[in-house]
């Protein structure tokens, strides 16, 4: 997925005299014996977009829920912009959220909805209605001002609810699945409007998500959870392309994943010797492991390149197969390809040529796989 | 299934009725509309035919409304002096006056300890709920007339309370409970506080949780956020439970009867004072289509609540 | 937030089941008093029960009581699930409105005025058709089919309505015919809510007091008319007994019940905690 966000941005996270402007301090919260989220640390800047992404249940909704302030951490503290806010009930933070269901009030009209925020504030009147103007002209949806909820479609519904979250100038807006209930084409358009929401305003967003998708656009950094902790922190690309455990590796994008053992440790490469794969992988990485130690190695799809002739070069980073299965999927084809030991290989390839004519690649027919130096990745755990 | 072969005659009986052109629905309607016709309907407007009646002495105790003076003469006497003597003696409208006050005051009572209790049912894990949903509906299984005897043995001048009481030393002489106005509100409470709280449960589970989260993580602190969500949202529990005691509060009979002054009326024991102990039929009528008229409104509330309410099942 | 209860809410509570429980209690209580004058603590006795088993007005007006509930119920049950069905399946049909109408109005007329309006319709009809001849087993038993159906309706017609449509129309997909398709889908599964039902409308006979008291005649005094003329003139032990007897009876059912349901509900956790950890 093609990420130009992060260049044209500057990263606070690799400037150590940064100040944090969300710090998470060694959060943990119990439900009774049950561990939801274990003793995370965390530090958010100012103006990012962060996604925490994990599968249900590990614990990212309710680091979320902390931070707005229904859940009382078990140990540990949150402070945003530099105030402890642990102790402070929701309604007294400066954080704002936005509901996975948009938990619209029913009884009231969008307008009032909007306004419900400002008013608690008790600011003069004028003031509620011009930015109650102002905020629905930005989510584009001043017409419907007059509507309620149930008279909305699910998109207008997501637009009021993100409207609503964003009308107190919160210093942080918390977004829980935020697109999870649109379809797929409103929800790839709507993430792009977010962002640009968030480059308009300059409020620090946290988004919690199960779509890894959905993080990747979104995202200046991704948090990755899991059994209520935080596996890795990292910008898009790093979670892609360097994921630290076998976890991250598989739970972002798809993944082959080899165990192997470690028989070159050179700084800046190393080979490992895999059974499953029957040769050796040639890694133009250097890693911290004790010599012969067990390692993964997690090789993307889209990086192995599939072949009739045997590749040059000497004998690593190759291997021989037979295409088992393919899966035409119009930009792309997916073979299943098996090694001689049984082990089946997922490759994909872009159909750059149209697909009919032609002599292609087809079913039972032997091939080579190879791949650069640079393309596998040796994790550890 | 045995019971299926056993259907034989069912269809028998429903070929024969499709023969004379009656189908199964009609069949299934007409039954209980027929039945209600005849012993709901027909008598309201017996009853609105003898409240316009003269009385008499005799069995029954008034007067035809329609005699044939003449061969073809009809001589059509209708009496609204019932209705002006209603209006003009005090002790009816008395009564009428009371009515209202004691079923709206206890109407407010019930609610005011009916949503508490309804919201702290909501609120518990869905194990315990189901025993505290039995218990507020246990008493409702158990004979009315009995429980409120029972406040008999604890309101009497040597009763429960004033025993216990004075065996403490606070009073003296025993409170005078029983028969008063007191005793009439406690009794109504009592009795229809389930009425309150079943609606009210049910409109306060329905409440989805994450709306006052939104609230309080806008700024809305709990208690102003009961009162603009809360309360807004299961308003059609508020209004279905308060008409459920409202209405057969003001028809009472039975609370003031035991519990109540002699001389402090409801229009629920005027009636049956002037229907058992004077035999004053027309009177008795008259009284039940005022009161009647008095319910009109507030069973016309609680249909259309119930109706919304049946409406969001689906 | 904290969704914890507040200090407040568990007060009310208390306070609102204490309220509900108490004067059962004490009614239980004083039935194993040993004084005639029931609020004075006396000792232990069981005198009033075997007093009360000896009472024949009071075993007679029982087994009055205990056979007009049965048929009523019955009846009732039959009539208010034909209207619970009429009203929730057969759509906008004509006669639809008056119907809902006069079923739900005698949910909340005033007793007094059915009990009125019945008594007047029957010394009409016997006037006019020679029957009801007289009053008592029948006219009771008719007064209260009357207003208790009403529940069964309310009770069948809500079931009904969260009830998926789509069961029976599968049913007829497959080739039932309407008839075929209330008996053997629509009936068993709306049973519970039809027993649920009946016991209502046998509860709702067995402690009427105000419309039998309109409709039933000399010689026909149920247990409420008898327990309201005795309990008029003041407390006594005896009424304190029966009403433990009674009590007793319902709560067993009750408890039966609330146990039945909550190991229902225990084990629908215990199966979601399972497909959950086995989906982990």
């Amino acid at each position: 997925m093609a990420n130009t966000r992060q260049d044209d941005r500057s990263e606070p996270w690799k400037d150590p005299g940064a100040m944090p402007y969300v710090r998470i301090d060694k959060v943990t919260k119990k439900f009774g014996d049950f561990v939801a989220v274990d003793d995370i640390t965390l530090n958010i800047y100012r103006g990012e977009i962060f996604c925490l992404l994990g599968g249900s249940g590990c614990g990212k909704t309710t680091l979320l829920r902390v931070m707005a302030g229904f859940e009382t951490p078990t140990a540990g503290s949150i402070w945003i912009d530099g105030v402890d806010v642990t102790a402070m009930p929701p309604y007294e933070r400066p954080v704002n959220m936005m509901f996975q269901s948009y938990a619209l009030f029913p009884h009231m009209t969008v307008e009032q909805n909007v306004a419900f925020g400002l008013r608690q504030d008790k600011l003069p009147k004028q003031e509620i209605t011009e930015r109650v103007i102002e905020m629905l002209k930005l989510v584009r949806m001043n017409q419907f001002a007059a509507r309620r909820p149930h008279q909305l479609s699910g998109g207008q519904r997501q637009r009021v609810a993100l409207a609503r979250s964003l009308v107190k100038r919160p210093k942080l807006l918390l977004l829980d699945e935020p697109l999870a209930a649109l379809d797929k084409k409103l929800r790839e358009h709507t993430q792009f409007e977010l962002i640009n929401i968030q480059e308009t305003l300059g409020v620090t967003f946290v988004v919690v998500t199960h779509d890894q998708e959905e993080a990747m656009t979104l995202a200046s950094r991704i948090g990755v959870m899991n059994h209520g902790e935080i596996v890795q922190v990292g910008t898009p690309t790093e979670i892609y392309e360097y994921p630290v455990t076998r976890f991250v590796a598989d739970f972002i994008g798809s993944v082959n994943m080899f165990e192997g053992s470690l028989i070159e440790d050179e700084p800046d490469y190393v080979r490992v010797e895999s059974a499953e794969l029957g040769g050796i992988f040639h890694v133009g990485h250097g890693v911290s492991a004790a010599p012969n130690a067990t390692v993964w190695v997690a090789l993307r799809p889209e990086k192995i390149h599939v072949s009739r002739e045997r590749p040059e070069g000497n004998g690593d980073n190759r291997v021989a197969g037979v295409v088992a299965e393919i899966a035409y999927l119009g930009d792309q084809s997916i073979y299943l390809v098996r090694l001689a030991g049984g082990r089946m290989v997922r490759v994909t390839q872009p159909n750059i040529v149209r697909q009919g004519g032609g002599d292609r690649i087809t079913w039972e027919e032997p091939v080579w796989l190879s791949w650069d130096s640079s393309s596998p990745v040796v994790v550890t755990q | 299934m045995a019971w299926i072969r056993a259907l034989g005659p069912y269809r028998w009986a429903t070929g024969r009725l499709r023969g004379w052109g009656v189908t199964g629905r009609t069949a299934v309607t007409s039954v209980p509309y027929l039945w209600l016709l005849l012993f709901f309907f027909v008598p309201f407007l017996i009853v609105l035919k003898i409240s316009v009646s003269g009385i008499r002495l005799g069995m029954p105790p008034y007067d035809p409304l329609v005699t044939w003076a003449a061969a073809q003469v009809m001589d059509l006497r209708i009496n609204m002096a019932n209705y002006s003597f209603l209006w003009e003696d005090a002790l009816y409208r008395n009564a009428y006056l009371n009515s209202l006050l004691v079923a709206g005051v206890s109407t407010v009572l019930c609610l005011l300890i009916g949503y508490p209790m309804a919201y702290g049912i909501v609120r518990t894990k869905p194990s315990m709920r189901n025993l505290l949903l039995l218990l507020v509906m246990l008493p409702f299984w158990t004979s009315f007339l009995l429980r409120v005897y029972a406040w008999i043995g604890i309101l009497k001048n040597n009763g429960l309370i004033n025993n216990l009481l004075m065996s403490m030393g606070v009073i003296d002489e025993p409170i005078v409970m029983l028969q008063t106005n007191f005793a009439v509100y406690l009794g109504i409470v009592y009795s229809y506080l389930p009425f309150m709280v079943l609606p009210l449960y049910t409109a306060i589970e329905k409440l989805d949780l994450s709306l006052l989260e939104a609230a309080s993580d806008l700024g809305c602190r709990p208690t102003k956020a009961f009162f603009t969500i809360t309360v807004p949202l299961t308003m059609t529990g508020i209004v279905a439970g308060c008409m459920l005691v409202f209405i057969p509060a003001v028809g009472e009979f039975v609370i003031p009867a035991l519990l109540g002054a002699p001389d402090s009326l409801m229009i629920g024991r005027v009636l049956w004072e002037e229907f058992f102990n004077n035999r004053d039929w027309p009177i008795a009528s008259a009284v039940a289509i005022a009161m009647l008229l008095l319910l009109v409104f507030p069973i016309m509330i609680l249909q259309r609540v119930q109706g919304k309410q049946m409406e969001s099942h689906r | 937030m904290n969704q914890r209860r507040s200090f407040f809410v568990l007060t009310m509570m208390a306070f609102g089941f204490a309220f509900l429980y108490i004067p059962i209690l004490s009614l239980i209580v004083y039935s194993f008093n040993e004084s005639r004058l029931v609020t004075v603590w006396a000792g232990f006795s069981t005198k009033w029960y075997v007093a009360l088993f000896h009472n024949e007005a009071v075993l007679t007006a029982a087994r009055l009581s205990l056979k007009i509930a049965t048929l009523n119920a019955t009846g009732a049950t039959i009539l208010g699930t034909l209207a619970g069905l009429a009203l929730a399946r057969f759509g906008r049909f004509r006669g639809r409105a008056p119907l809902s109408a006069m079923v739900t109005a005698p949910l909340v007329m005033p007793e007094v005025i059915t009990g009125l309006s019945l008594l007047l319709l029957f010394v009409a009809m016997e006037q006019a058709i020679g029957w009801p001849a007289g009053r008592g087993f029948t006219t009771i038993t008719i007064a209260h089919i009357t207003f208790s159906m009403s529940y069964v309706t309310v009770v069948v017609q809500s079931r009904l309505a969260t009830l998926d449509e789509s069961l029976e129309e599968a049913a007829m997909d497959l080739g039932a015919r309407p008839a075929k398709v209330f008996f053997l889908i629509t009936l068993p599964i709306i049973l519970p809510a039809i027993l649920a039902g009946w016991l209502l409308a046998f509860t709702l006979s067995w402690d009427d007091l105000v419309i039998s008291s309109f409709v039933s005649g000399p010689g026909s005094s149920t247990l409420p008319i008898l327990i309201f003329s005795k309990v008029r003139l003041g407390v006594s032990p005896d009424i304190n007994a029966l009403a433990t007897i009674l009590v007793l009876i319902v709560t067993t059912g009750i408890i039966t019940a609330g146990i039945f349901m909550q190991r229902q509900q225990k084990r629908r956790e215990r199966d979601v905690q399972q497909a959950l950890a086995a989906n982990l």
